[in-house]
């Protein structure tokens, strides 16, 4: 006879899960891999997202895509649904894409808010268990990740619902906080997180420390008058300059930040890590590799075993790199037009070669199809931009050392020095610094460039390009979500 | 030669018999009675008359000097003591008060079945078996009164010779019933409503199946039966794409000067590259007799089914061994069962239909390249270009993917019969079902961009399956005064474990292999009880009731109490004189059944974490295994389903009709649901809940009718009807006007587009699309959609409900004729009022098709040639336009046959020749491949063959 008490042979109750101290550090891991990956197993497979296709809903992946194909830096030819509509700006609230995101968002909150309530000092105690500065630290981490999902949030849908440790797991329809909120919370958890993070350069590499938290903070202070209407750049200024007073320092070569063993990199803030082998995925660093190279270009030569030839670059965006000099203009134009005729052929469009599976020594990384590329999601380069344009903004700063910052950034590149900062000369300066590493959406519509008042090929709908619906500066709440969560009200406009 | 003359009453009471039929044997003289009861025949002075009446027993008089021969028939005992299996026992057929179909193999539909539910396609009313495809072996969907669960499994409970079976997958083969030979089974009991379910509870909201095999009996002398059967399968039709010219116009209007340059100059119809005729053979041996006293039944199958698709393959070897014994002076009997199948598969990948239906026709089969021959799409480097599709015939042949699954499956069944108290029965099954599945995958390093990188793949893939059934049950039995009540009262417990592995190495050492390991389990434990009460064989009455305990649900809400009532009244009982019905009953019945099969995994209920298997993320400079909470619902229970059947059994004794009209009633409470939960509230976007209701209304109507029934010719005739309105009444805890419904039915060529929504009102699986607008001669304008919000703009809110994949009204119809040596019958089948979304158009109907992502271009459908849709959209694919009206008409068999007994009169040998021809016919509107289609979208199926068979059937 059997009885009816079974329990899991694969996977642990959760209660038994937090009796064993050792576990934390890998639902820490799950948090961070869930920056990078879909699911927990290689290529996308047993996939966090129902519905979604694995290769379709990794965080970082949909993140690049949805700040850079709807901009100037980035067009794509493929025709996967919803896909095409990012870059004519002509995306519903069903967007795969979108609510891909808007779920990712949500679901690295619950995770994180989970362990936060099971390792409260007083489970910690009934479970016998010490509490150290390492599960401390993990705690601190937690809280780290889930503002800075929210700060993606904010940034891209507006008003989101919010969830913390004290909401319970499947009970009541979580609650939608405004832009104003949003921001309160995060000011308010970012600065706490100030103090509890390890310190800057001293966790872990692919950990996150207080240099990770005081970047995310200088770039919600930056983006400020965007979310709520009032101006933060002297506090931006202020946490711009804590992370250059920290000890990163410029690399040498502008590309070794983006290599196979960019972990190296002397100028990483914080990254999502990549591993050929062990951290397999189609999206993410592999997708931006694979997708750059069509045409007539040597995959060999990006570390990879072929091109999936979709992604290329606008002549827009092309001609910020007036000054030939500049190394970061990476393109690859041998058999591609500098025009885009034809949106899906990959010919038309300059091709871009910023990124690449190789190391410093040119020897590929160690997976020809799954890259080791990390991907940077804060580096020194934006805090000096930051500083930088928080000065030029009227935030409190030494608009000398402003000046000096970006032209330490235009030396490295071997272009020839500034005189002064303008606003114009800085959205073209972070462009050149920092295109396809997911910034651009977020500063068009900071610099007011991203719906009107800038146009660039096929924005849209139409190879000239033309201006959109302003609501289009964020992105629709998920329309699933909206089913799910009758207490949510759409961004206007959608 | 001389007239015999005379008389056939009715023993029971004196009446006169109408159309009785009179024979002389041996030869084709015959007549039949008039209103009098009275007859006319010519007959020699040897000769011996044949009378014969269905529901009456057939005599035999030698006419010898008489002239007038006067005949009282009897009731066929065998027909009146016909036994049905119901669950935990048999019941008299004319005592069942539930509703209950019963099939036996003389009925069962003929050909090259490969699969037992096959056996009663179209025969059933109210049971619905749609295919899974063409593939060899392929499995069914099967839907017995519309399924009364949403997202948890909607498939019948099957029970094998009292062993109720698990319903979930089986790895390694097409179909988890395939391992039965059909050929031993020897009939199907299905249980409808739940006043017949019931006795199953948590496991019978969706019906139960009872499969009995053959058994030996005591009163078989040694016989044995071979039958073979030798079949070729063909393709019916083509998925219509752009001929070579047709591609080579469209990609010069429509490509670009770089997709132009791609073009070649061969005519290649890639569909007819990857399907073949496919022969296929049966062989069956079985062997009944006694040894000693103890009878038995051995059989031995062999299968060799090869697919219409190259190398897709099935082979079959089946034992079954059965067991009679009895001991005491029959006081106690054995049933011992024991089956064995070993079935190798062989997988093709049937990637390669889409990928045929989507290929260059433009190019050649054949290049020559480093690249096994094959044409395929290369990169500006010479290598092969990534993401590009493969060419067909290279997918089918560059990879295999090989299962081997060995099922065993047996049980002994003791019953006992008191012996200084034989009213009173103890039984006691104990049964298993164990399984293993050992599957290889290889994929050449020639096949793909990643496949080269890669250097070639090697995989496996294993499961073992172990679950038993332990069941113990008391029947006593009492007639007395007219009254005789039936008792049984029970106890059943069952365990299921399954364990999975697989794993994948690659030729390239510094690719990681990949590995991982799957083991669950869970557990049934019930007790159960059921009276029947008979009074003055006129007023019958059933109750039964189980309480059922699952460890898929926490200990608070693990157990549910599942009752029935059932009442049934013999109305032809109540005339004095009846010469109309053989039968007249009425039957009503109440009861719960439950729904326990979530499809999602063992431990809904638990708050629980999974460990990653094979993925790491890195610190530091370690890598780290990745531990994740699962998406629960603590307060998951049992999906509970009330339904009510209201019934009517009739015969007609003259007119030699009879059959049964059913209408019933079901809804489902606490749906076991997937459902989009609010997000940030669980640990994914979906979680599975009960939440919702459900319900189905139907009516079923069965009629058999033999208009010709002598010596020479006869004719049976049965058609079912069955009318089915399955719609969702609530699907939110609180009534919420505004809520969508859950989106289902995922579409190809838009991942992450849905196409159809379960919405409170309708039907599930309704079509939930945008309204496509059309020019004035009727041409859909590309693009443009009714803004049936009115609020100026095209946007989701904009879709509609139309339509649904679920059928509103299904026949089935089946004639079976034999003149002499000779027979003919065919079964046909109908679905009416359901529609399918044609998928392979609305993904592949569009010139932006044509485009690939890199160096390669696509055929498109055909049906770009009507509407000239240039782009594909998250609204085109969803259009209303593609949604096309899949009603059919199937011809599913129609079978010649012609006995060849006399060839070998002498040695009392029996032989029968058959023809067989399936899917004989389709009549449709719909424009796709195949209108039968389970879930109402249209992607790429293994197209259903047409199929000629020859069969020899010996018995000596």
């Amino acid at each position: 006879c059997k009885d009816l008490d079974t329990k899991p042979y694969v996977g642990q109750v959760s209660e038994l899960v937090y009796q064993d101290a050792n576990n934390y550090k890998e639902i820490l891991a799950k948090l961070y891999a869930g920056l990078a990956v879909s699911g927990i197993k290689p290529k996308d497979d047993d996939v966090d997202l129902k519905n979604f296709d694995g290769g379709f809903q990794g965080y970082m992946r949909v993140y690049w895509y949805l700040q850079e194909f709807t901009t100037d830096e980035a067009i794509v030819g493929w025709g996967d649904p919803g896909l095409p509509d990012l870059h004519k700006m002509s995306w519903t609230a069903s967007n795969a894409w979108t609510s891909a995101f808007y779920s990712r968002i949500l679901f690295q909150a619950a995770v994180a808010n989970e362990f936060l309530r099971e390792t409260t000092d007083a489970k910690l105690s009934s479970r016998g268990i010490a509490n150290s500065q390492d599960i401390k630290n993990y705690r601190a981490e937690a809280r780290f990740i889930r503002a800075l999902v929210y700060s993606h949030g904010i940034d891209l849908f507006g008003s989101i619902p919010l969830v913390t440790e004290n909401d319970k797991v499947g009970s009541d329809l979580p609650k939608q906080a405004s832009r104003q909120e949003l921001f309160n919370y995060l000011e308010t958890e970012l600065k706490a997180l100030e103090t509890e993070l390890p310190d800057a350069r001293k966790n872990e590499y692919g950990r996150a420390d207080k240099a990770a938290a005081w970047m995310v903070l200088a770039k919600l202070y930056l983006n400020a008058e965007v979310y709520t209407g009032q101006k933060k750049y002297s506090e931006a200024a202020l946490y711009a300059k804590k992370v250059i007073d920290a000890g990163y320092t410029l690399e040498n070569n502008y590309q070794h930040n983006f290599l196979a063993d960019n972990h190296l990199s002397t100028e990483n803030i914080f990254a999502i890590n990549y591993d050929g082998n062990e951290t397999q995925t189609w999206g993410g660093t592999t997708t931006i590799i694979h997708a750059s190279i069509g045409g007539s270009m040597n995959a060999a030569e990006f570390g990879v075993d072929g091109g999936w030839s979709g992604f290329r670059t606008t002549k827009e965006f092309v001609s910020l790199f007036n000054d030939k000099a500049d190394k970061r203009g990476m393109f690859y134009t041998n058999g591609q037009e500098l025009e885009i005729d034809e949106v899906g052929t990959f010919s038309n469009g300059y091709a871009v070669t910023k990124w690449k599976n190789v190391k410093r020594d040119g020897k590929p990384g160690k997976n020809l199809t799954h890259t080791d590329t990390d991907f940077p999601l804060f580096r020194l380069a934006d805090a000096y931009l930051i500083y930088a344009e928080a000065v030029t903004r009227g935030g409190s700063g030494d608009g000398t050392l402003a000046l000096s910052l970006v032209n330490s950034l235009r030396k490295r590149a071997g272009a020839t020095n500034l005189s002064s900062l303008t606003l114009d000369n800085l959205l073209a300066e972070r462009g050149r610094e920092l295109y396809w590493e997911a910034h651009r959406r977020t500063d068009l519509v900071r610099f007011g460039k991203f719906t009107t008042g800038y146009n660039w090929a096929w924005k849209g709908g139409i190879k000239a390009g033309k201006d959109v619906e302003t609501f289009r500066s964020v992105f629709p709440l998920a329309a699933s979500d909206l089913i799910a969560n009758p207490t949510l009200k759409q961004n206007t406009g959608y | 030669q001389k007239t015999v003359s005379g008389k056939v009453t009715d023993q029971n009471d004196g009446s006169p018999m109408l159309g009785v039929s009179v024979s002389v044997k041996g030869t084709s003289t015959g007549t039949q009675t008039d209103a009098s009861g009275s007859f006319q025949v010519a007959a020699p002075a040897n000769a011996t008359l044949v009378f014969s009446f269905i529901g009456k027993a057939t005599q035999e008089i030698a006419v010898g000097n008489r002239s007038t021969i006067d005949v009282k028939l009897v009731d066929d005992n065998k027909i009146l003591q016909e036994v049905v299996v119901v669950g935990y026992g048999t019941q008299k057929k004319q005592d069942l008060t539930g509703s209950i179909t019963s099939i036996t193999s003389t009925d069962f539909v003929k050909g090259n079945i490969a699969t037992p539910e096959q056996l009663v396609s179209g025969k059933l009313a109210g049971v619905q078996i749609t295919s899974n495809g063409g593939a060899p072996g392929s499995g069914s969907r099967i839907r017995i009164r519309g399924g009364s669960s949403l997202s948890a499994s909607n498939d019948p409970l099957i029970v094998i010779d009292g062993i109720p079976l698990d319903n979930s997958n089986v790895s390694g083969a097409a179909n988890p019933l395939s391992f039965i030979n059909p050929n031993d089974i020897e009939s199907f009991n299905i249980l409808k409503d739940a006043s017949a379910a019931a006795i199953y509870g948590s496991r019978a909201a969706n019906g139960v199946i009872i499969i009995t095999t053959k058994k030996g009996s005591k009163k078989d002398k040694l016989n044995v039966a071979f039958s073979t059967l030798f079949s070729s399968a063909s393709r019916v039709n083509n998925v219509d794409v752009l001929t070579a010219d047709e591609f080579r116009t469209a990609v010069k209007t429509y490509g670009t000067a770089t997709q132009q340059k791609l073009l070649g100059n061969a005519n290649t119809n890639w569909q007819d590259q990857i399907f073949r005729t496919a022969l296929s053979s049966d062989n069956n041996l079985s062997v009944t007799g006694n040894l000693k006293t103890m009878p038995y039944r051995v059989s031995v199958g062999y299968t060799k089914q090869n697919g219409i698709l190259k190398t897709s393959s099935m082979d079959r070897t089946s034992t079954s061994v059965g067991l009679t014994p009895t001991f005491f002076k029959s006081h106690l009997k054995l049933d011992i069962n024991f089956k064995y199948s070993s079935t190798k598969s062989n997988f093709a990948d049937e990637g390669a239909i889409g990928s045929a239906i989507g290929f260059d026709p433009t190019q050649n089969v054949y290049a020559e390249n480093k690249f096994g021959g094959y044409f395929q799409w290369l990169a500006q480097n010479g290598d092969l270009a990534g993401l590009a599709p493969i060419n067909p015939l290279a997918l089918l042949n560059l990879k295999s993917n090989v299962g081997t699954l060995n099922r065993m499956i047996g049980n002994i069944q003791a019953d006992y019969k008191f012996h200084f108290f034989p009213d009173l029965r103890a039984v006691w099954n104990i049964g298993f079902d164990r399984s293993n599945t050992r599957g290889d995958q290889t994929e050449s390093n020639l096949l793909s961009a990643t496949s080269f990188t890669n250097q070639g793949s090697v995989g496996y893939y294993t499961q073992t399956r172990n679950n038993f059934t332990n069941q113990f049950y008391l029947n006593y039995v009492k007639g007395l005064n007219g009254q005789s009540i039936n008792i049984m009262a029970g106890a059943e417990n069952q365990g299921f474990v399954r364990e999975n592995e697989n794993g994948t190495t690659y030729g390239n050492s510094g690719v990681v292999p990949i590995y991982s390991y799957f083991k669950t389990d869970y557990a049934l434990l019930s007790f159960f009880g059921r009276l029947n009460y008979a009074l003055n064989d006129k007023y019958l009455a059933t109750v039964t009731v189980r309480r059922d305990g699952s460890s898929r649900f926490a200990p608070e809400n693990r157990w549910g109490t599942f009752p029935s009532v059932a009442l049934a009244w013999k109305l032809n009982k109540e005339f004095k004189n009846d010469e109309i019905f053989s039968d007249l009953k009425l039957r009503f019945g109440w009861g719960l059944t439950g729904q326990q099969d979530l499809s999602t995994g063992d431990y809904p209920y638990l708050n629980a974490y999974t460990k990653g298997q094979g993925l790491k993320y890195q610190f530091g400079d370690r890598y780290y295994d990745l531990l994740r909470p699962n998406a629960y619902d603590p307060n998951i229970k049992w999906e509970q389903t009330a339904s009510t059947n209201l019934g009517l059994d009739f015969g007609l004794k003259k007119a030699r009709i009879s059959g049964s009209i059913d209408v019933y009633q079901k809804k489902t409470t606490d749906l076991i649901n997937e459902i989009d939960v609010a997000a940030g509230s669980n640990f994914s976007n979906k979680v599975t809940t009960n939440v919702g209701t459900l319900e189905n209304k139907g009516l079923e109507v069965v009629i058999n009718y033999t208009p010709i029934m002598n010596k020479n010719f006869n004719w049976d005739i049965s058609g079912n009807f069955t009318y089915n309105e399955r719609k969702i009444t609530a699907l939110t805890k609180v009534d919420n006007p505004t809520y969508v419904g859950v989106l289902v039915g995922g579409i190809s060529g838009g991942v992450g587009n849905y196409a159809q929504v379960h919405s409170t009102g309708y039907t599930p699986n309704t079509f939930f699309v945008y309204k496509q607008v059309y020019d004035e001669a009727g041409k859909p304008i590309e693009g443009l959609f009714a803004d049936l919000n009115g609020d100026g703009k095209i946007t989701e809110l904009d879709r509609y409900r139309y339509q649904s994949a679920v059928p509103k009204y299904f026949l089935g119809f089946s004639s079976q004729m034999s003149y002499k040596k000779a027979s003919l019958g065919f079964v046909m089948r109908s679905n009416i009022g359901n529609y399918a979304l044609n998928n392979i158009y609305s993904s592949m109907a569009t010139y932006q098709n044509i485009t690939g992502a890199g160096n390669f271009i696509n055929n498109v459908s055909a049906n770009v040639l009507e509407t000239n849709f240039k782009t594909r959209t998250d609204q085109t694919i969803l259009s209303d336009y593609y949604v096309q009206n899949a009603s059919f008409l199937r011809m599913d068999n129609l079978n010649v046959g012609y006995n060849l007994s006399d060839l070998f009169r002498a040695k009392k040998i029996q032989a029968q020749l058959s023809f067989v021809v399936q899917n004989v016919f389709v009549i449709t509107k719909y424009k796709g491949l195949d209108p039968e289609i389970a879930d109402g979208i249209d992607r790429q199926i293994y197209p259903r063959p047409r199929t000629y068979s020859v069969g020899l059937n010996i018995n000596f």
